[in-house]
């Protein structure tokens, strides 16, 4: 409880008062609605913002696989060699500094609308914070402990295994913390262009002026978020408990 | 063991080791004190094949060749236990799970730790640290151990408990040890001889076998022998 109450009370609190302040009138309510209203939404359209979540969340989560995967991936071959890093590290950056608004229509032309272009748009967001913690963890090792590993003749994938990717770990959790919020965000900006979920529903109710179902959607979307967040915060709790300070206080 | 002509240079053209001759007999405790930069832990590095001197040679007895080394930090693996991390270089060298438990357990009990096998890292004091790391470099039974500073970070006390310690270990097993300090006390204490390394260029100003009895206690730290041999040993690094 002492856990949750914190984030608990500001929450209520927020709500009560924009309550308070779309009855009396202080704020208009099609503007901002009030927060019985969203949860008169979120009755209303159970049905069709359930269908909605599973369908963010399949893409998101399959997006963020796809990034964690490619993204660990591509970090340990950049951190393999100083020259494959000054090569195409430029490259990684290059890609993340690309808005994913601009190019979502370029991922309508090449996957169609749907699945596959929604994923494609979590992906693309998401993975580049994958890359820069990775890499910055598997550069920051202990140059003594390699040593260590050097003396008794470990080899370099032996050496990536025991000691190099054990020890970025931290950092790793901290770019998939990163990766999962952005994954959820692509994907509502994924479904905008080219499919159905969260994203289609606020870009519906917008076009309705339901600012209701719009702030219910992003709720959603919000616990969706918070849910990976709070999936690889488990994972780093499991993994970091014995030894790493963030999990020990 | 023999260096002939030994040198390094650095990146930055620095030559830190220049024309080094030394060689440490089978069996000796070697101390090796100087000034910071003067190339001790460039020595030490060379001597363990972690970096390849820039001219000379570096010959080593073939039945020495299983070399250990002991950094200034315990530097142990955080995430692994005390059990995990001294059995570290044993599962590096492919010996099977059973095997090198064995050997680590038998090793944490020489240095007084068998009681803490599951502990990790963060749950040890300081001294207990420097013990696993001593225990994961005598758990190969190295013929070569090589120690950087290895008390230097530690408290007086637990530093005097140690150097005892380490001593007795290095009777016990007859392995030759190389120890790097900037303790003049700790190198009259610790070894049967010494070298006195110049601040440029690795010469050697000093080299002398230290006179005191072969089983030392803390009560030899009192001892007037112990103080003589500081002082000589200090007016080789005050002549720098």
């Amino acid at each position: 409880m002492k856990r949750f109450l914190p984030p608990l009370i500001p929450f209520v609190a927020i709500t009560l008062a924009l309550e308070f302040a779309v009855r009396s009138g202080l704020v208009a309510g099609y503007l901002v609605p009030a927060p019985s209203a969203v949860f008169r939404a979120l009755l209303d359209s159970r049905d069709e913002l359930a269908a909605a979540m599973a369908k963010t969340s399949a893409a998101a989560l399959i997006g963020f696989a796809l990034s964690t995967l490619a993204g660990i991936t591509i970090a340990v071959l950049l951190s393999s060699s100083r020259a494959i890093q000054r090569a195409f590290y430029p490259y990684a950056v290059f890609f993340q500094t690309v808005p994913v608004i601009a190019i979502a229509p370029l991922l309508v032309i090449w996957f169609g609308y749907g699945m596959k272009t929604v994923i494609a748009a979590a992906f693309i967001v998401s993975i580049f914070p994958v890359i820069a913690n990775t890499l910055t963890g598997l550069l920051s090792t202990d140059p003594a402990l390699r040593d260590l590993f050097r003396l008794y003749g470990a080899s370099p994938g032996v050496t990536l295994v025991k000691l190099r990717f054990p020890a970025a770990l931290p950092q790793i959790l901290t770019g998939l913390r990163v990766a999962s919020g952005l994954a959820v965000i692509g994907a509502i900006v994924g479904e905008f262009i080219g499919g159905s979920g969260l994203g289609s529903v606020v870009d519906v109710a917008r076009t309705q002026q339901r600012v209701d179902k719009v702030f219910a959607a992003v709720l959603l979307a919000s616990v969706l978020g918070l849910g990976l967040f709070g999936l690889i915060n488990v994972v780093s709790a499991v993994t970091l408990r014995h030894w790493h300070a963030s999990e020990q206080q | 063991m023999r260096l002939e002509r030994v040198r390094r240079v650095f990146d930055n053209h620095l030559v830190v080791i220049e024309g080094m001759d030394l060689s440490v007999d089978a069996g000796e405790f070697l101390a090796v004190l100087g000034p910071s930069g003067c190339g001790k832990s460039t020595l030490l590095r060379m001597i363990a094949g972690l970096s390849a001197p820039d001219g000379g040679s570096i010959v080593t007895n073939p039945s020495q060749v299983q070399t250990a080394f002991v950094f200034q930090d315990a530097h142990l693996l955080p995430w692994r236990n005390t059990l995990d991390n001294t059995a570290l270089p044993l599962e590096l060298m492919g010996i099977g799970r059973d095997q090198r438990y064995h050997q680590a357990r038998a090793v944490l009990a020489q240095v007084g730790l068998a009681e803490a096998e599951t502990r990790y890292p963060t749950q040890l004091s300081g001294g207990m640290r420097m013990r696993v790391s001593l225990a994961r470099a005598l758990v190969t039974e190295p013929r070569l151990l090589l120690m950087d500073e290895p008390f230097a970070a530690l408290d007086e006390i637990t530093r005097f408990h140690l150097e005892v310690q380490l001593r007795e270990l290095w009777q016990r097993r007859g392995m030759t040890v190389i120890f790097v300090t900037h303790s003049i006390s700790e190198a009259a204490f610790l070894a049967n001889r010494a070298v006195v390394l110049a601040r440029r260029g690795g010469k050697i100003r000093l080299d002398r076998c230290i006179d005191l009895p072969p089983q030392r206690t803390n009560d030899l730290r009192s001892d007037e022998r112990l103080g003589h041999e500081m002082k000589l040993l200090m007016g080789a690094m005050e002549e720098e």
